[in-house]
């Protein structure tokens, strides 16, 4: 019966320091994603939703706009890099401390957006003579 | 010849109209319905833009006309104006693999030596062969005419390019990081020219068509009985290149 005794409380002991409690970011070992937010307080959804499902609504509004021509919509890739994009750099990549890839670098998601769609906010593009 | 474009008996129609004027009274655009704002010559009509929230209407066809009469020899500026507008910039070791949304094309009467110049870029089919052959279903044709790559599902496999009876699409070989905010195109798609349509949906003119100095290019919706477009097919005689393969493209050409 003590046998059994030290054993519960052996067990528990363990449980109690086992990694589950040092969650990634909280133990101060992993790096935690640097989000810099211009005008905080002004997106179009709470961050909570933003972060679980900008992907969906992004593919969604892309695909009326593309298709359909719906033009206005509140979830638009540009819209995002407005508020966004950094201070210092007017980008929302570049750095681990900008605003898509600090995040996206920490889940280790590719971010393929930005292979078309320009990622600097106000950006002016001139063209040349092929 | 080829088929006449459908006259426009569609109730909505009236609709968007009044839509467009309340619009209009917003100050999206500076003229009220009916009332043309004489740009170039007698042409250029402003368009109305679309409110927000609002998908394309498929009561309008948007479409070129084209004065190869009045088209400057050497003259590039359409070209210039679409590459800055779209920013199409790249500058490849191989000049063939540049993108080109729109070039200028001499035609010579060997007979007499006349010569003819004029812009050819994508003709925007009512039955186009690049959406036909796709396999993906990123070719695709919009409700009000326009033809597009949804780049978001092209793989790249080219065959538009080569279904295309006026050359008018490129291939993307190279990365880019010089887009036009509004523009958004990359490596490994087909694109071709959009007829500006991030400027239409605001009510704007495509931007050769701004650029012409000669006036040369209107831009309108050709079921619009009343556009300047309309009223100049309706008038003058028009050709749509190669339409022996009847694919009633919404670009035009005059004089040639």
């Amino acid at each position: 019966m003590k046998l059994l005794r030290i054993l519960v409380t052996l067990i528990t002991a363990l449980i109690a320091v086992s990694p589950a409690q040092t969650l990634a970011g909280e133990g101060g070992r992993t790096a935690k994603p640097v989000v810099e937010i211009a005008n905080p307080g002004k997106c179009v959804a709470p961050a909570e939703e933003m972060r679980r499902n900008h992907m969906e609504m992004l593919k969604h509004q892309r695909d009326r706009t593309m298709r359909q021509g719906i033009r206005g919509e509140p979830a638009s890739l540009n819209a995002c890099i407005e508020c966004h994009a950094s201070k210092k750099t007017g980008s929302v990549l570049g750095s681990n401390e900008n605003f898509c890839q600090s995040c996206h670098s920490y889940v280790a998601v590719k971010l393929d957006c930005w292979d078309c769609h320009q990622p600097k906010a106000g950006f002016k593009a001139a063209g040349v003579k092929p | 010849m080829t088929a006449p474009q459908t006259p426009d008996r569609n109730p909505r129609r009236a609709f968007i109209a009044a839509a467009g004027a309340g619009v209009a009274g917003l100050g999206f655009t500076a003229i009220a319905p009916g009332l043309h704002l004489m740009a170039v010559g007698e042409a250029n009509a402003a368009t109305e833009a679309r409110k927000a929230g609002t998908a394309a209407s498929p009561a309008v066809r948007w479409g070129l006309l084209i004065d190869a009469g009045k088209c400057a020899p050497g003259c590039s500026k359409c070209i210039d104006a679409c590459h800055n507008e779209n920013g199409v910039s790249e500058k490849l070791p191989d000049p063939r693999q540049n993108s080109q949304w729109i070039r200028k094309i001499e035609l010579v009467d060997r007979r007499n030596g006349r010569k003819t110049e004029l812009p050819m870029m994508c003709q925007h089919c009512a039955n186009p062969p690049c959406v036909d052959v796709c396999p993906t279903g990123a070719s695709m044709k919009r409700a009000d005419g326009i033809v597009l790559v949804d780049r978001h599902t092209c793989i790249g496999c080219r065959y538009c390019m080569m279904a295309c009876p006026y050359k008018a699409r490129s291939f993307v070989h190279a990365p880019l990081t010089q887009q036009n905010p509004e523009v958004p195109r990359g490596q490994g798609c087909v694109e071709s020219c959009t007829l500006c349509v991030h400027r239409v949906d605001k009510g704007q003119q495509p931007a050769c068509v701004e650029s012409c100095p000669e006036g040369a290019m209107i831009f309108g919706d050709l079921n619009d009985t009343n556009s300047a477009i309309a009223k100049r097919i309706a008038s003058v005689p028009t050709t749509q290149v190669r339409s022996d393969l009847r694919l009633n493209q919404g670009v035009r050409y005059q004089g040639i």
